[in-house]
């Protein structure tokens, strides 16, 4: 009762505040006459007690390292550990990967993050045709298990964490990863990492597919299921909001399409048998840090309270692990501008705080030349620093979730839920996200709202700075770094000498083993680590499965 | 633009590059400002980025690679259709291309190259600007 009359009190002294206001803008009125933000959400000149009193804080907010998670996944957060400081890097050579990993934990990274080139992203080996051009250039090359030996050559992995951004392929590379630490003496049991293995935010979002949905979706569950037995400290997979964002959907969006997925993923697994507690616990997720600070941390304790809730209420999960979304974060590389570019460096540490007053457990920040080549040694010492003044000099660390109970952030919580939940009702009624994403649905509304943010920048209604506001004439830059075409060369001479080093034979039994493993339906784990062994090629392995899958062709979406 | 009628563009993605929400975002402003867009979708070989040009009868190709794979596709285009001996087509290229490598990309006859930031205004005006003079040789 007390209460009650407490927020009647707060209506009458906000419609009071309101009305003064109100005459106040007569005389000077506000920058705008509605302020939207990226989801489309308009936002109130002051949130009050009033937003926040439909909130029951037990069932949506609670405790840190409880249900339903919206405050963090640990109990003590960063005061016991901070996230894992983890920069994506990767080019060229493997030897020359090799160098800049070492650089990185030299300067205090905490875990690894390998980039690959785009052909082994797409399972071709760098002699093939498909790959001209593209060798070493967003990423290492891979064409076998002995370039992944040269990767981690004198890295312990039984000591760092190793996160891989792959996909159709994650199977192949990750058996590669188990040998290399096989030879390293260490026990499947102790290696820690990821693999992304997200193939649905690949046909929406990212575009390094091959097989069609079904095969895909079969590949992801049998890592799943072979993982849950040997590996059983392995994220899985890490379900990605960030490329979905990049692409430019809005912040709800993100949330919703790729729980959405995180759905379609624990569907598939409980299908092919596996128990929800069995594998929950290794999923793991992905998120973007972009511009709007606010937006961002509740979306990040949004997306932890949502799939809190969807794990426990729609696959009847027990274990409390199964509930918590834990997740890397990117800074937003759609965000960098070439315009001006050292202005990035603080871009990059608003989004990464944001990231870290959200809840991350790992991060990425990106590097100030991004928008024009890929980082110099430089540019990613200053990213790094970056996380490590937030972790060490900012005191935001030191008290779990600081935000929560702002008004603001709390009503901004609940909204992009709502909101988000809208959306995943919308997919499930199309038949879930696999059947969203082949009807182009997710495409559709993500470039609406990518088309939407460019217009708002066009008619400078959304001011970059240094782009369409404050410009100045700048000296185009020089010296960036580069990969050099000799790369390519260099990997098919290697591949010359692999094909005629190792056992022929032994090689073609291993395919055609993995061949009957992929037209029947055993688990695909097995044949694949074994012609991995043999040093059978990226290429051929992945070759072998495209001509039993199929090769996916994603039909237009444009209009 | 041909026999009087809309402006036909060919969006395109060469190579294995998977980043189009650039070329996406330009294929609907261009259509937004009255041209016809056709869009190859990813992965596609300067063979057949050039076949398609011919068979829709484009006056525009409009390529994209943040991979920076533009080096080699970009030009390989270039010349596929010059070997075909096509000369009325507009090619332009967009992406994260340095400054240091448009000269070369120029020289081969890509007519523009538009970087990050670049206002698809910017691109209608120059697609408007530059075809007419092609068109009337």
């Amino acid at each position: 009762m007390a209460r009650e009359n407490s927020l009647d009190q707060m209506e009458r002294l906000f419609e009071q505040w309101n009305e003064k206001v109100r005459q106040e803008l007569q005389r000077k009125p506000e920058r705008k006459s509605e302020f939207i933000n990226t989801s489309g959400i308009s936002l109130k000149r002051l949130y009050s007690p009033l937003d926040t009193e439909d909130l029951d804080y037990e069932k949506e907010i609670g405790f840190p390292g409880e249900y339903p998670y919206t405050r963090g996944v640990q109990p003590t957060m960063y005061r016991g550990r901070f996230w894992t400081m983890r920069q994506y890097a990767g080019f060229a050579t493997a030897e020359e990967s090799n160098r800049r990993y070492k650089f990185l934990l030299d300067q205090g990274q905490t875990g690894l993050s390998v980039a690959f080139d785009l052909p082994t992203q797409i399972g071709y080996d760098s002699d093939h045709e498909m790959a001209i051009g593209e060798v070493g250039k967003v990423g290492v090359a891979i064409d076998s298990l002995r370039d992944m030996e040269t990767l981690f050559d004198g890295i312990p992995l039984g000591k760092v964490s190793t996160s891989m951004t792959i996909n159709a392929p994650a199977g192949v590379l990750l058996a590669m990863y188990l040998v290399v630490a096989e030879k390293q003496g260490v026990a499947f049991d102790k290696l820690r990492g990821t693999i992304q293995n997200d193939i649905l935010k690949e046909y929406s979002s990212r575009g390094t597919y091959i097989y069609p949905p079904e095969p895909s979706m079969r590949i992801i569950t049998d890592i799943f299921s072979y993982c849950a037995e040997n590996v059983p400290l392995w994220n899985t997979i890490s379900i990605s909001g960030y490329h979905i964002r990049e692409a430019g959907s809005t912040a709800v969006q993100e949330v919703a399409f790729t729980l959405a997925n995180g759905i379609a993923y624990v569907e598939a697994a409980v299908r092919a048998g596996l128990e929800v507690d069995a594998f929950g616990p290794r999923l793991s997720f992905f998120f973007n840090a972009h511009l709007d600070f606010l937006e961002e941390i509740a979306k990040y304790r949004a997306a932890r309270r949502l799939w809190a809730k969807i794990m426990k209420e729609r696959f009847g999960a027990k274990n409390p692990r199964s509930m918590m979304i834990r997740f890397h974060t990117q800074t937003a590389g759609c965000t960098l501008t070439a315009q001006q570019p050292k202005n990035n460096i603080v871009r990059v540490a608003f989004q990464a705080l944001a990231a870290v007053l959200g809840g991350t457990q790992s991060l990425h920040t990106n590097s100030m030349d991004e928008a024009l080549c890929l980082p110099s040694e430089e540019a990613v010492q200053i990213a790094l620093r970056t996380q490590q003044l937030i972790a060490y000099e900012s005191g935001v660390t030191d008290t779990v979730d600081p935000l929560a109970g702002s008004y603001y952030i709390e009503r901004l919580t609940k909204e992009i839920c709502e909101r988000a939940e809208t959306y995943i009702e919308k997919i499930d009624e199309m038949g879930g996200a696999v059947c969203a994403i082949e009807k182009g649905f997710v495409q559709r509304e993500i470039q609406d709202s990518a088309y939407q943010y460019q217009r708002e920048i066009e008619k400078e209604e959304r001011v970059v700075v240094g782009l369409n506001r404050f410009q100045v004439e700048e000296k185009k830059p020089t010296n960036l770094l580069r990969v050099d075409p000799a790369v390519r060369i260099a990997q098919i001479e290697g591949l010359g000498s692999l094909r005629s080093g190792r056992d022929g034979s032994a090689v073609d039994a291993a395919l055609s083993r993995l061949r009957k493993a992929a037209e029947g339906n055993e688990n695909l784990m097995p044949p694949i680590l074994a012609a991995v062994r043999e040093y059978a090629t990226l290429g051929e392995i992945c070759g072998v499965m495209r001509e039993v899958f199929g090769e996916y062709r994603a039909a237009s979406t444009l209009g | 633009m041909k026999n009087g009628k809309k402006i036909r563009v060919l969006a395109a993605k060469p190579g294995l590059d998977g980043h189009d929400r650039g070329i996406k975002v330009l294929a609907a402003a261009l259509m937004h400002a009255g041209m016809e867009v056709i869009y190859t979708g990813l992965r596609q070989t300067p063979a057949q980025i050039v076949e398609a040009a011919l068979q829709e009868d484009v006056d525009v190709i409009a390529m994209s690679i943040l991979s920076g794979a533009h080096d080699y596709h970009f030009p390989k285009v270039m010349e596929l259709l010059r070997e075909r001996g096509i000369e009325d087509i507009l090619v332009i290229g967009g992406g994260i291309i340095p400054d240091e490598d448009i000269p070369m990309l120029k020289k081969c006859g890509i007519a523009a190259i538009f970087g990050p930031g670049t206002n698809t205004e910017e691109v209608v005006r120059f697609i408007r600007q530059n075809l007419v003079p092609i068109n009337r040789k």
